[in-house]
């Protein structure tokens, strides 16, 4: 295809860019590993109840009278 | 802290929610009229836009675009601004959103039945509508940012995490697969051709599957499944972990729809590493959103909405599941090609993508009327139809794709094809395309219910316009790594478009920039101005989408359809036409004059006409207005300049010649078939057609 390869004939090394995608992936993995761990236990139950205090005050009459 | 009042605005939310309901009916319908096409082929009557070609597209576009699509507008309009405690931004740009998101689909539902159409799975639409996506796309993703920016709340909950990543991937995907040179309005070809365009096409297909069908969805789940259940997502450290795990890996995955295809090896590998990779951050979620439940399912027994939320969860594991077997390039040697793949998209979009929309649905709908469901037990029958219809619709297909793919491999103990005509191996499985389309029925019954049940609702109640809310203002604190990301909703959304442009650049790069991954074959010429308007024919009637045009390295297929297929040999095709389902016969090496298929003008002709007069079990419908139409040539030159623009090596001037050219080799195609008895005049479709059919697969012979 002329547009794209006539412009970009060759790149020295390629076999790197897999490598550099493994490490960057595996970094990531780590890193958020770190981080998760490092969480306090009270933000994260703060952070896990946000959709159940939306101020959504019919939801619970919606539960009772549909016994859903 | 001083407490600040604001409101929530339901009136988008209720218009998306109308369109999903609505959108969902039409493109179910579709799909089960093409289920019944399939088994009467002369169901469209000879009418061009009920053709199965014309509507497959159709039926797709609708289901993921318009009710998916609805759906996920539905639920972020809805969960976005109570979780971040704050309006959207922009009511006005949430409306413009909702029109401009109906007129596209509808003019998708006009277009696509016309045969105007780029012949790319999922991303069929021509170039004008392409843009009105990415204006409308971008609108959407600029109120979502700035709903971010305005909001109350410290953190960001990871639903909205899910929802950004489907915008900057979404949009990211669109552009780079739908860049195309216009010949008219409504005509265009890729810029990419080949492999290279067969690529670039299955990362985007792959991803609009992981962006548009799966993240949204996720965020969906981690809101409602929590509200539904009225408990904390099991956990919230693992919903970290998924989102991050999962939006790297999947953009990656795309080269698992062309294993053992003309692809390099090496970009084949990668799309199976990691689509096995990937089963770790799916499964990860669907225990996430199955555990929720714990403690729970006492609730299951009772509420619709649970039972739905369950099966939805169940069907996302058994479909990520199944994608990465799939990818395996054993089962993929089987599975491919056949009726697999329609089961497991369909386990992912009946199951998973339908399930949770009627979920929320049944959930949302008397909150947004103030009232109580019209009838509860109305929605137990549909959860039971859209179950077993599920299951109707995708077991049967299995069964049908072990058994057809083990006949079309099967030998003779004296080494010869077993079921050398394709056609036994169609027959073999009809059966089961009758139990498709009964699972299909049973589906659409189900949202005929989920119809009346939500209309009677919505009739009880009185829609409640506004909610009023408060919460103190945003103080943001000092925070470091992950948490300060979370807190800029403009460098969270950048590191996520960072993260998922990896896996493409990775892939792409070496593709566009290796000249060896495409080794050029001299005998490989540009197609004649007759063949180009007939493959424009193949493209407009949707033929790619039942035969394929690649013969893979198996002894099985070299001894059926004849060569296996070179990457060099498509260096030409602007768009490819690989294909993906072999609902008729590979047509890659068709018009090889020693090959084990090859067939005179005569028999394409009278097959055009009436396939069943040529195969008496085919299940191709008739194509009598090929038969008929006059070719249009007044786009060929600009065609032919159009290709010349995209590097195909026409001499230069060849455009103003090409008319001429043309009307030659038809001359030649319809004498043969005068001469043969047929009465057909050099200016019909068909001829074209038949030029362009008689070219594939020859140039490899061409010196021999």
């Amino acid at each position: 295809m002329k547009i794209v390869t006539n412009t970009l004939e060759n790149i020295a090394g390629v076999g790197i860019y897999p490598v550099i995608g493994l490490l960057l992936f595996f970094t990531l993995f780590v890193v958020l590993i770190i981080f998760v761990m490092k969480l306090s236990k009270r933000d994260v139950e703060e952070y896990g109840r946000l959709p159940l205090s939306d101020g959504d005050e019919m939801s619970e009459n919606k539960d009772d009278s549909l016994n859903l | 802290m001083e407490l600040q009042k604001f409101t929530y605005d339901n009136r988008l939310s209720k218009m998306f929610l109308q369109a999903t309901f609505f959108w969902g009916i039409v493109g179910t319908l579709v799909g089960l009229t093409i289920a019944f096409e399939l088994i009467f082929p002369h169901m469209s009557a000879g009418i061009s836009w009920l053709s199965f070609g014309r509507l497959r597209p159709l039926h797709t576009n609708a289901v993921v675009f318009a009710f998916v699509g609805n759906g996920m507008f539905t639920g972020m309009y809805y969960s976005t601004p109570r979780l971040l405690k704050t309006p959207m931004y922009s009511e006005l740009l949430g409306r413009i959103h909702f029109w401009g998101w109906q007129l596209i689909i509808l003019a998708a539902a006009i277009t696509l039945p016309l045969g105007y159409t780029v012949s790319k799975e999922y991303a069929e639409l021509e170039w004008p509508i392409d843009i009105a996506i990415a204006i409308v796309w971008v609108i959407f993703g600029i109120n979502l940012i700035m709903t971010m920016v305005k909001r109350r709340t410290q953190h960001i909950y990871v639903a909205i995490w899910f929802y950004i990543a489907t915008f900057v991937t979404v949009a990211v995907l669109h552009i780079v697969n739908s860049i195309n040179i216009p010949v008219s309005f409504l005509k265009s070809y890729p810029v990419y051709a080949g492999v290279q365009d067969a690529l670039v096409q299955w990362w985007y297909g792959h991803n609009a599957v992981a962006f548009f069908l799966t993240t949204p969805y996720l965020g969906l789940m981690y809101y409602f499944i929590p509200k539904a259940a009225n408990r904390p997502v099991y956990s919230y450290k693992l919903s970290i972990i998924h989102f991050w795990a999962l939006i790297f890996l999947y953009i990656w995955a795309g080269p698992h729809h062309l294993l053992y295809s003309a692809l390099p090896d090496w970009a084949q590998a990668l799309g199976t590493a990691f689509s096995v990779m990937l089963i770790a951050p799916s499964w990860g979620g669907m225990i996430n959103g199955l555990l929720t439940l714990r403690g729970a399912w006492d609730k299951v027994r009772e509420s619709p909405v649970l039972k739905m939320f369950v099966v939805a969860v169940t069907a996302y594991g058994m479909s990520t599941f199944e994608g990465p077997l799939l990818s395996l390039k054993s089962v993929n040697a089987i599975s491919h090609f056949t009726d697999w793949t329609i089961a497991h998209v369909h386990i992912g979009a009946l199951g998973w993508n339908g399930m949770l929309t009627f979920g929320m649905i049944y959930w949302l709908v008397p909150r947004l009327f103030n009232t109580q469901l019209y009838s509860k037990k109305m929605a137990n029958a549909h959860f039971w139809l859209a179950t077993s219809g599920m299951l109707f619709f995708a077991v049967p297909l299995y069964f049908a794709a072990f058994t057809q793919s083990l006949m079309w491999k099967e030998f003779t103990a004296d080494g010869f094809l077993k079921y050398p005509n394709f056609i036994e191996t169609v027959v073999q499985i009809l059966p089961m395309y009758y139990l498709r389309a009964t699972g299909g029925t049973l589906y659409v019954t189900g949202i005929i219910l989920l119809i009346i049940n939500v209309l009677k609702t919505m009739k009880m109640g009185t829609f409640v316009k506004t909610e009023d809310d408060q919460a103190p203002a945003l103080k943001l604190h000092k925070d470091t790594g992950h948490r300060f990301i979370e807190s800029k909703p403009v460098l969270f959304t950048t590191i996520a478009l960072v993260v998922i442009l990896i896996g493409g650049i990775v892939e792409f790069v070496p593709m566009f920039m290796v000249k060896s991954n495409v080794p050029t074959i001299a005998a490989v010429q540009p197609y004649t101005p007759l063949e180009l308007e007939g493959r424009d024919i193949y493209v407009r009637e949707g033929c790619y989408l039942c035969h394929s045009q690649m013969v893979r390295p198996f002894r099985s297929e070299v001894e059926r359809y004849g060569d296996y297929s070179k990457a060099g040999e498509a260096v030409y095709d602007h768009p490819f036409q690989f294909g993906s389902k072999r609902t008729g016969p590979d047509l890659a090496r068709e018009g090889v004059k020693s090959g084990k298929n090859y067939k005179p003008d005569s028999w394409h002709y009278n097959h055009f006409f009436n396939p069943q007069k040529m195969v008496a079990q085919s299940i191709m419908p008739p194509y009598p207005w090929i038969i008929n139409n006059s070719l249009n040539t007044s786009l060929t030159a600009k065609k032919i300049r159009v290709m010349q623009t995209l590097g195909v090596p026409y001499p230069e001037g060849y455009a103003e010649k090409a008319v001429d050219d043309l009307k030659k080799q038809a001359a030649t195609i319809a004498q043969g078939l005068r001469d043969g008895g047929i009465d057909v005049s050099d200016d019909k479709e068909v001829i074209a057609l038949i030029a362009y059919i008689q070219r594939l697969g020859t140039d490899i012979y061409k010196d021999k």
